[in-house]
């Protein structure tokens, strides 16, 4: 390390402009979330947005502190905080306070924090030491397994808390084996393709699909007749698609959850239980989509002003957005996220160390999935699953989570010419 | 020390990466496109959602009596209402004890609103007592989730001219997909006068637009109240009857079947209009209006038919009193002209039968003793002028006289189910006989009322009015004035012509007074008041003769033009022309003082010889 190193001049500006913008839109739509005509001072700790000031300070404390740190604390230090945060995790299932059915809270004070969320950091530490520590060109399947066991651990035990949203946020780390060579592009392949049929079978009778494959195959087949050696292959492949097809109704019926269930079907079949489980996603396109091409302006929000969308300082925050500042609004956050993440895949892939680029991939992959999941739940494109959006949400565990991450990378990034 | 970069061998894979998110962000775009620019309808949905509209409703208009004393009035009532999604733990057992319902009432009650809507109140018992809503009103603070809702309900001073006013009910779904000032649950007069100065009694509704948060609870007023309208309160009537005499005449009238109708000659308003049996309008207000309703319909005596518009007779000998006027109009007898009567009259192949009274008559006591002989010769002759080239002509120059008194059509103004009645018309008898089958004797039995006729007791009376007035009349009507007594209702103003001379309605008066003074209706003269009548006893083929009797009074200056019929009571001269008398006595002196006349009145019953039972 030169001994003059200076950190505000190594740090990338973009990301940091772009965290602080993301930080304060989100603080003036959690204000405009949970305002209401008698308002008390904005910094009071009894309102969310005051709270949330506490929590936005807090995180830039977190941010300063962590490009203080000596690089070498992360890789040296990976696998401790790994298994402290799993020891963490099986505490919560103890000792946790319950908010919402979901027992992953520790509570001091007036804030409640969810070790879930910095379990991902760890997850990411660890995950990246030990793909950086594999010295293979292609890697075989012990470490494939290694891999695999280092997310799924973590994943099982936020499992545990009953938070499934979390828990699928771990399987946004695929887009990082997939970067580094541990799942094959089929794999993406065929999860798409699952994913595909699983929706498609709800809709349609299990044997219109299942026809539909035979059929599909027969084509496949017939201009690849000249391959002999395929065929098997392709017969084994409709096979596993049939039985897989014809177990969704069962996997539907009796292994998901009542409201998950409900929660698919109202974006299957369409809104028919407004009421009920199609209440939150109703509304929430009402707010979005009333919201227009300039939106209602700031605090004009009928929807958002008379607190028609539960949960809409936390997951339900881009209502706030769309209603308000409309499609314009809508285009900003979507931009400034995609320049996030596209700004953070580019410095990952100039990284030198493979820890410093695993590491740049894994928080882009689990920004990536909140952001797809989150504002696809808001306007119908996915089923509703209780996930935050990072730096625009109300919530300081989510916020210090990601201002971890990321200001752990750009300390990365700043010192990508040193040996770590 | 720096270290070489190593992408790895996988390196290329970063733009699949990339890739899967920029195509994300695009697939986003594209449905946030969808839904905030190319679908304009979350904008209603995010408009009904929190806005209410809530109306006022302005209090029906009044009406009042042609004196000015107060008819039909409103009363408050109030209905309980609850919001589902409000009610929380209340005591349930003090609650029930309050309204006098039981417990599972409650609860399967509350559930109902539930499944209506847990956010929109719905009513949970209609139409509580003052004394329910005195003791609710104390302690509704304990019952979260119910509130009172002011209505007003119809009340009336006295149980009288129910089918006259008419009443208010539940506008229905015709009634809302046809107008939208209607909504449901509204109220809309549905017959009667009601329904006839429905746009003046209602006045406007107001609109108040309230903003409502997930709860609904309120939250303020739209835009400071900028779109909200007043309600202008209904107008008041003043309708043309005496209730005093409404009230007399029913009274005359009970335990009978028929009807009195009295005018006001010279301006046409209906003094008073009686059908019985009749009914309490009360029955017809509030909860138990389905039930009552019911149980009227199920009446054997009928009380729902408004016999005064609806019901249609022969006239009988009253008619006479049409036939003379014709004839002396056409030349077809003067005044002096007059005929012998043996007390019957034979022409070819009919007879008609006439009591024995001084002979011969004239017009004048042909229409004082009620002559069929002189009738039935004037009317022959009036049919079988030489100046007609064919019967069917001249028959319809006697329909065109006839229907000139208002007959034979409803008159349209304000009264609700008038019927049209009959007069026959040449076609008829052409199909019936042949255009060459008929002659004047086979519609002689229109000579002296009978047969193909049917007028209603109003149109009697309006024709009794149209000869004191001389010649023409002013369409009957209810309504004297609006909002104010001074604000005459003028509409039905205008004077309806009979192309029949003064001087023969003069001839008429004069021998109508003569039929009270010393002829058929002389057992109903009035002390010191001079009255024209004219009996009539009309042959009923079911059973007793109806008994019908028309007057006006003073002859020579008539405030007053009268009605009768009393169903199945005889001789018009014997129960229909002293209930005419007593009415005239009561309208012109405002007091009665013939006490036996009266009673006799009183006591007498005709409801025990149904004409259904005779059928």
């Amino acid at each position: 390390m030169t001994p003059q190193f200076n950190i505000f001049k190594s740090i990338d500006k973009t990301v940091l402009l772009l965290f602080l913008a993301m930080v304060t839109i989100g603080w003036f739509n959690i204000f405009a979330s949970e305002y209401t005509e008698a308002h008390r001072h904005i910094f009071d700790l009894g309102t969310s947005y005051g709270k949330q000031l506490v929590w936005i300070l807090g995180a830039f404390v977190l941010a300063a502190a962590v490009l203080t740190i000596d690089i070498r604390f992360f890789t040296s230090f990976a696998w401790v905080i790994y298994v402290s945060l799993l020891v963490v995790l099986i505490g919560v299932l103890f000792f946790g306070v319950e908010i919402n059915a979901t027992r992953a809270w520790f509570r001091v004070g007036g804030f409640a924090f969810q070790p879930s969320e910095i379990a991902k950091y760890g997850t990411i530490l660890a995950l990246a030491s030990m793909i950086s520590r594999t010295r293979v060109k292609k890697p075989d399947i012990s470490a494939r397994m290694k891999a695999f066991g280092i997310i799924l651990l973590p994943a099982m035990l936020v499992l545990l808390q009953k938070d499934v949203g979390t828990t699928l946020v771990f399987s946004s780390f695929i887009l990082v084996l997939f970067r580094e060579g541990y799942t094959g592009g089929l794999v993406l392949f065929f999860g798409v393709v699952a994913v595909s049929l699983f929706v498609l079978t709800l809709i349609f009778n299990e044997f219109i699909i299942i026809g539909a494959l035979a059929a599909i195959t027969l084509i496949i087949g017939f201009l690849m007749r000249k391959k002999s050696r395929v065929i098997p292959q392709l017969i084994g492949l409709f096979m596993l698609l049939a039985v897989f097809v014809y177990s969704v109704d069962y996997t539907f019926d009796n292994i998901l959850q009542p409201h998950h269930k409900a929660r698919i079907e109202v974006l299957v079949y369409g809104g028919a239980d407004l009421q009920g489980a199609g209440y939150n996603l109703h509304q929430s396109k009402i707010a979005i989509g009333s919201g227009g091409f300039a939106g209602k302006g700031f605090l004009q929000g009928t929807q958002t002003q008379f607190n028609f969308i539960p949960e809409q300082s936390t997951d339900f925050i881009f209502c706030t957005v769309g209603e308000e500042w409309g499609f314009i609004g809508s285009l900003v956050i979507i931009g400034l996220y995609t320049s996030l993440m596209i700004r953070l895949l580019y410095l990952a892939e100039k990284q030198r160390s493979v820890f410093s680029r695993v590491f740049g991939y894994a928080t882009t992959s689990i920004l990536f999935f909140h952001f797809a999941i989150n504002i696809g739940m808001t306007i119908g494109l996915v089923p509703v699953i209780g996930i935050p959006l990072p730096l625009i949400s109300y919530g300081g565990s989510s916020l210090w989570g990601v201002t971890l991450m990321l200001f752990t990378f750009l300390k990365l990034d700043a010192h990508r010419f040193e040996m770590i | 020390m720096q270290i070489q970069h190593n992408p790895g061998q996988f390196s290329n894979r970063r733009k699949i990466v990339a890739g899967i998110i920029l195509a994300t962000s695009l697939l986003l775009l594209v449905q946030l496109f969808l839904l905030q620019i190319a679908d304009s309808s979350y904008k209603t949905s995010a408009l009904s959602n929190y806005l209410r509209y809530v109306t006022d409703y302005p209090s029906r208009g009044l009406i009042y009596d042609r004196n000015e004393d107060l008819l039909v009035y409103n009363e408050a009532h109030y209905d309980l209402m609850v919001i589902p999604g409000q009610v929380s733990e209340l005591d349930t057992l003090e609650f029930c004890d309050l309204l006098g319902i039981e417990v599972a009432a409650f609860e399967s009650r509350l559930l109902q609103a539930r499944q209506y809507s847990r956010f929109r109140p719905s009513v949970f018992e209609r139409q509580i007592s003052k004394t329910t809503f005195a003791a609710f009103q104390e302690k509704l603070f304990r019952y979260p989730g119910f509130f009172v809702q002011p209505r007003t309900l119809r009340k009336y001073t006295y149980p009288i001219a129910t089918h006259t006013f008419g009443y208010v009910g539940e506008a229905g779904p015709n009634v809302i997909s046809n107008d939208p000032y209607y909504r449901p649950g509204d109220y809309i007069g549905v017959s009667g006068v009601e329904r006839a100065y429905e746009e003046q009694l209602r006045g406007q509704k107001g609109v108040r637009i309230r903003m409502v948060d997930v709860h609904n609870r309120d939250a303020g007023s739209f835009q400071e109240g900028r779109y909200d309208t007043l309600a202008v309160a209904g107008k008041d009537l003043y309708a043309t009857l005496d209730g005093e005499l409404q009230l007399y005449g029913e009274r005359l009238m009970q335990n009978k079947r028929g009807s009195i109708v009295a005018i006001e000659p010279s301006t046409g308003e209906i003094l008073s209009l009686v059908t019985s049996p009749a009914f309490d309008p009360g029955l017809l207000v509030g909860r138990q209006r389905t039930r009552n309703y019911r149980m009227l319909q199920n009446d054997s005596l009928n009380p729902l038919f408004n016999r005064a518009l609806m019901a249609q007779y022969p006239p009988g000998s009253v008619f006479k009193i049409i036939n003379t006027l014709i004839a002396l109009q056409e030349g077809v007898i003067n005044p002096q002209t007059s005929y012998g009567c043996g007390g019957i009259y034979h022409t070819t192949g009919i007879s008609i039968r006439c009591r024995s009274h001084p002979s011969p008559v004239n017009a004048i006591t042909g229409i004082q003793y009620s002559c069929n002989t002189f009738s039935s010769i004037i009317f022959q002759n009036t049919i079988n002028q030489s100046k007609f080239e064919n019967i069917q002509e001249s028959l319809q120059q006697w329909r065109d006289y006839v229907t000139s008194f208002g007959l034979g059509s409803p008159f349209g103004s304000d009264l609700s189910y008038e019927l049209s009645g009959l007069v026959v018309t040449p076609d008829y008898y052409d199909r019936l006989y042949g255009p060459r089958g008929w002659r004047s004797q086979t519609i002689l039995s229109l000579g002296i009322g009978q047969g193909e006729l049917g007028v209603t007791p109003l149109q009697l009376a309006n024709m009794t009015a149209a000869v004191a007035n001389r010649g023409y009349y002013i369409t009957p009507h209810m309504v004297k004035a609006i909002d104010t007594p001074d604000n005459q209702n003028n509409q039905f103003g205008l004077a309806n012509n009979i192309e029949i001379d003064r001087e023969h309605f003069e001839t008429m008066a004069e021998a109508m007074r003569r039929v009270m003074a010393e002829g058929t209706g002389s057992f109903s003269a009035i002390p010191d008041i001079e009255t024209a009548g004219k009996t009539g006893t009309v042959q009923n083929p079911h059973g007793e003769n109806h008994s019908v009797f028309v007057a006006f009074a003073p002859v020579d200056d008539p405030q007053i033009a009268i009605s009768v019929v009393v169903e199945n009571a005889g001789y018009g001269s014997v129960w229909a022309a002293p209930i005419a008398s007593l009415m005239i006595e009561k309208y012109l002196t405002r007091e009665v003082n013939r006490a036996w006349f009266e009673q006799r009145i009183l006591d007498a019953s005709f409801l025990t010889a149904h004409p259904e039972d005779a059928q």
